[in-house]
């Protein structure tokens, strides 16, 4: 599911050689995350070879989409305009399930294409569960989360 | 007998512009004031010197400097990366350089006008794509808000709380309030002063960040049997260590197997062993403190408490002066100036001097730490 976030000219993200196919299957609605062909870590922020077993074979794994809240922060200006416009907004720091050790950063809203601000504030919590949706901002899907339904 | 720094090397001169929102000069001229003040500390001419070490981020590079101050010919120079990270490590690669006969007489300086210059992250860009693009599209933008994560997740699993962050800026606070030099002298804070500021990134509020701040230091540093001859008291360089951990990923260290113990617990193992003491010898301590959560992770990482008992330790004044380490004696980077923690390093000087403001009684050994979060480095000093 991808929708258009009203909320542009928030900073989009600049992929790199390595973190490309990240950002070309959140464009397809999916989650995947870099694991080693050879000995099948998975691995985060993505990069050229294992830090394992140094193999340089790796493969994108697809993700459940569900985690849990490891911390959150709320950004108050001064901030960057499209930032400040929408503070104090909520960043998260999401725990996968499959891969407590891995940590992504983003933005608890009430569906993909909600403000950063949108959650109310008393139900950010670590430990929450989470799920997660794709927006598109700016041409660019990133991921989103949203609280997972009881 | 294995090669060793221990001692090798003392630091025989400080030197330090004004600290202010906002100073007049370049960064240029500030950097050459202050070089040029701690050169006449030493009593040691500019032509004398042969070894430069600052950090990546200064941006009066060595050629400069040393055509501006009259410097001789240059043997040795180093430029250390991350930031505040970087403080302590400048004066380590001097004292490598000088103990193994790469240089005789080593200057380490850092100048920086970020009170009336442009704030860093609004040039956010040029940090992408990495690690930013993980980051800053979802509006963790500033160094304050990534360590308000980590400050949030260290609330969470040890009980600390805004209480324990505020012990850390009403230490630092106080001692500005008896340093002249400081920003904060005769500006005291309060507990109410605290609770109600406003957030800059919860649960980080105003008095949680360190100053915006225009100014300059310098040190001069050359071998012990030099030393013994300079104008100065010599304060030794007695251990030195960078630390930069296993998975490490800089400022967001969340990508870690455990992201609460930083760099600072990889630089401690590697001070500590080459030192003829330990925490419990520690007689001041300089810790990094360009945010409040620093000082409690620090102390755990350093080894003057255990995993999580960091927020406990700031109970009670412990870390004001008579307290069981005081911190900071200058004010910190929160409240005398921040200058990428390199008045930290001067100020441990000063205490071993013994000419502090808040001078501790008799002080012959003070930590100096720089940047935790980032790629750090720390150094010990003895009298
Ligand atoms: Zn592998």
């Amino acid at each position: 599911m991808t929708t258009t976030a009203p909320a542009d000219g928030l900073l989009l993200p600049v992929p790199d050689e390595d973190g490309a196919p990240f950002w070309e299957y959140a464009a397809r609605g999916e989650l995947r995350v870099q694991a080693c062909a050879a000995c099948g870590r998975l691995r985060f922020p993505p990069r050229p070879c294992c830090p394992h077993c140094q193999s340089f074979e790796s493969e994108w794994r697809p993700m459940s989409g569900r985690g849990r809240i490891w911390s959150y922060v709320r950004p108050h200006p001064p901030l960057l305009p499209a930032y400040a416009a929408q503070a104090p907004y909520n960043v998260i720091l999401v725990e996968l399930a499959e891969a407590p050790g891995i940590r992504l950063a983003g933005n608890l809203v009430t569906s993909a294409d909600a403000p950063l601000d949108s959650v109310d504030p008393a139900r950010l919590r670590i430990g929450a569960r989470v799920q997660v949706v794709f927006a598109e901002t700016g041409g660019v899907t990133v991921p989103r989360w949203i609280l997972e339904k009881a | 007998m294995a090669a060793t720094l221990k001692d090798a090397t003392a630091i025989v001169g400080i030197g330090q512009t004004a600290f202010a929102k906002q100073l007049p000069q370049s960064e240029k001229e500030l950097a050459c004031r202050a070089i040029l003040a701690a050169l006449a500390d030493a009593g040691i001419a500019p032509a004398e010197v042969d070894a430069f070490a600052s950090y990546t981020m200064e941006e009066t590079d060595e050629v400069e400097v040393a055509k501006a101050i009259g410097a001789g010919d240059v043997t040795f120079f180093s430029k250390v990366g991350y930031g505040g990270g970087g403080s302590c490590a400048t004066v380590g690669h001097l004292a490598a350089a000088v103990a193994t006969g790469q240089a005789t007489v080593g200057v380490a300086w850092r100048s920086r006008k970020r009170g009336s210059g442009p704030r860093p992250w609004k040039n956010t860009a040029v940090q992408l794509p990495t690690p930013g693009q993980w980051t800053r599209p979802f509006g963790l933008l500033r160094p304050a808000d990534e360590i308000a994560m980590l400050a949030r997740r260290y609330m969470h699993e040890y009980g600390a709380t805004r209480d324990h962050l505020f012990n850390v800026a009403m230490a630092c606070r106080n001692r500005a309030n008896e340093n002249p030099a400081a920003m904060m002298y005769e500006r005291p804070l309060t507990r109410e002063m605290y609770m109600t500021s406003r957030m800059i990134s919860e649960p980080l509020c105003l008095f949680d960040n360190c100053l915006e701040t225009d100014g300059a230091l310098a040190c001069v540093i050359v071998s012990a049997e030099r030393a013994r001859d300079c104008r100065q008291k010599p304060v030794y360089v007695h251990s030195v260590a960078q630390g930069l951990p296993a998975q490490h990923h800089g400022m967001v260290n969340y990508w870690n197997d455990d992201p609460l113990s930083g760099p600072a617990w990889t630089a401690a193992r590697h001070l500590w062993k080459q030192a003829d003491f330990g925490p419990q010898d520690i007689d001041v301590a300089q810790i990094y403190d360009a945010f409040t959560p620093l000082i409690p992770l620090s102390l755990e990482g350093y080894g003057f408490c255990g995993r999580g008992e960091g927020a406990a330790f700031t109970e009670g004044g412990a870390l004001e002066m008579g307290g069981r380490l005081p911190i900071n004696t200058g004010g910190g980077g929160l409240s005398e100036a921040y200058v990428h923690g390199f008045n930290l390093i001067n100020e441990g000087v000063k205490q071993l001097r013994g000419i502090s403001t808040a001078q501790v009684p008799d002080a012959a050994t003070c930590l100096v730490t720089a940047g935790e979060g980032v790629p750090t480095s720390a150094i010990l000093l003895r009298a």
